[in-house]
């Protein structure tokens, strides 16, 4: 059954080639420390489930301050200039969007069939969404190598130019995944619970709302993550106050509530999968450009969240 | 509240614009060292949390193939099929991805999208183009914006469209925690009530967006004065 572990084992490899590829280019000047850095992470896809925790924890602390200190490099892989991919794009036309539209498309399918009973067993199914997008890659790479006449070695010298673009911001998400982990182990959450429980805005019903709607952005801006908040505002401020004392409708709290967080998940550098790695990909000069984009609908939908909680929960 | 030490790291480190990830890693030093742990299981602590985290960056692997489509051409061909349309303005463009974005989301299909695969291969040369064909070459702060602006519409629809589809994960945690305190509800309650603020979402971004262009044209100006 192809699980996580056989995505591991592809992402492996992934980085694997990247760091040969990386300690081959001498145009980039930090080229040792790119080898180390992605050597590492590979470390970390290949063997992670097998290594001892404290050997992970070191593998991640070398690689910070790898990447921490004074920052990678970046390679300048052969490509195409701007003539050659103009007079490409008039040759090929319409063609190319096809690799680029399998991968959605392959994920989209492979959602679906492999969540049925009857393919239960090659896929699992837990993991049926992130199998179908890296199958995706795989049909699209093989419709686009004929297509271009590339040779192995060109997609993965593309992924390299690209992931360069991103550098170390592209193990932030997953950092914050752990961080949070940490967060949980360390009584933070219970202890933010019990910071929001002893200010609880006595009274107004209207006030309970708004504490609990702006709580939860704000502890999601802290978190990253309105999953992470979601039970800790909800147990400290939303059950007590808004169900409890003012009997307000949980499924309109719930709803709502969450969708408050969502807010803050637009506003904050710790959602970085969602704000710090596009601004990467996009080559933003501002690391911070895609939350500055967001932030002017993000708090009007915050104050359009408190105002339909208030108005909602208390009616039905 | 001695764990609270790690937010106080994270929020100065974020403001000094230190390196992420040493922040990050101060943080959960910190936090798991005044939770009481020794050194040695802080560092397990966390290499344990890195390590079943992987999933979130197995992702990385589309970009070889997104790479080998720019080399040859895929931006310039989504440039000039959007250069052909003259009623396409980037406002216009971004307002079109976000209702599909939404109505997909909502639909469960959260897949037909994502910043690697569909923002920066597909949506934000388009935007870009689009906003060539009406305000000619852009300068460098106009194309950032623009740029900002397409990441932000993928986000945005998505967070606001999603919550709408009832077996996405945030309604499952809802829906779970809430049946933890002793109060059952069914999934389909709660994702009737994401709908108000999905439509409030899409009135005002796409209020945004339509006037997007007049922004970028003052933009624009201003810049050349």
């Amino acid at each position: 059954m192809i699980g996580l572990g056989g995505l591991y084992v592809v992402a492996g490899l992934f980085f694997v080639a990247i760091a040969v590829l990386s300690a081959r280019d001498a145009t980039n000047p930090k080229r040792w420390k790119n080898t180390v850095f992605w050597g590492l992470f590979a470390v970390s896809f290949l063997f992670g489930s097998y290594l001892p925790d404290v050997l992970n924890g070191l593998v991640v602390l070398a690689m910070v301050l790898t990447a921490g200190v004074s920052g990678l490099g970046r390679g300048e892989p052969a490509t195409s200039g701007p003539e050659e991919r103009r007079a490409s794009a008039a040759r090929l036309g319409n063609k190319l969007f096809w690799p680029a539209l399998a991968i959605p498309l392959t994920a989209l399918t492979g959602t679906f069939l492999f969540k049925r009973p009857e393919l239960a067993g090659l896929v699992d199914p837990k993991q049926a969404t992130l199998v179908s997008l890296i199958l995706g890659v795989f049909v699209a790479l093989a419709i686009a190598m004929p297509m271009l006449h590339a040779r192995p070695m060109v997609p993965m010298q593309e992924g390299r130019r690209l992931l360069d673009t991103v550098g170390w911001a592209a193990i932030l998400p997953q950092m914050l995944a752990a961080l949070g982990a940490v967060f949980a182990a360390g009584g933070v959450g219970t202890a933010i619970g019990k910071l929001a429980s002893a200010s609880l805005p006595a009274g107004s019903q209207l006030a309970a709302v708004a504490a609990y709607t702006i709580g939860m952005a704000l502890f999601t801006m802290i978190m990253g993550n309105a999953f992470a908040a979601f039970p800790v505002m909800t147990a400290g401020i939303g059950l007590p106050l808004i169900v409890h004392r003012f009997g307000g409708n949980p499924a309109i709290m719930g709803a709502v509530g969450m969708l408050s967080g969502f807010c803050g998940t637009l506003m904050t550098p710790m959602a970085a999968n969602f704000n710090i790695v596009p601004a990467a990909l996009l080559e933003l000069s501002d690391r911070h450009g895609v939350i500055k984009a967001q932030v002017p609908t993000a708090l009007l939908l915050l104050l359009t969240n408190t105002v339909l909680m208030y108005v909602l929960v208390f009616r039905s | 509240m001695l764990s609270l030490i790690g937010i106080a790291v994270v929020v100065l480190g974020f403001m000094a614009r230190m390196n992420p990830l040493l922040v990050v890693t101060a943080a959960a030093l910190v936090t798991g060292l005044a939770g009481g742990m020794g050194p040695v299981e802080v560092v397990a602590t966390f290499g344990k949390a890195f390590q079943e985290n992987r999933y979130v960056s197995v992702v990385w692997v589309v970009l070889p193939v997104i790479g080998l489509l720019e080399r040859a051409g895929l931006q310039e061909r989504a440039k000039t099929l959007i250069g052909a349309i003259h009623a396409a303005t980037a406002g216009r463009l971004l307002l079109l991805y976000f209702v599909f974005r939404q109505i997909t989301a909502a639909l469960g299909l959260t897949s037909l999208g994502g910043h690697a695969q569909m923002v920066r291969p597909l949506i934000a040369p388009m935007a870009e183009a689009a906003a060539e064909s009406h305000h000619g070459p852009l300068p460098e702060e106009a194309r950032q914006t623009v740029r900002a602006h397409a990441a932000a519409v993928d986000n945005i629809a998505l967070f606001f469209g999603e919550d709408i589809f009832i077996a996405i994960a945030s309604i499952l945690l809802i829906k779970g925690f809430l049946a933890q305190n002793g109060i059952l509800v069914e999934p389909l309650q709660l994702s009737v009530w994401a709908i108000p603020t999905a439509i409030c979402a899409l009135l005002i971004h796409g209020t945004q967006m339509m006037l997007f262009d007049r922004r970028l044209a003052r933009m624009i100006a201003e810049g050349k004065r």
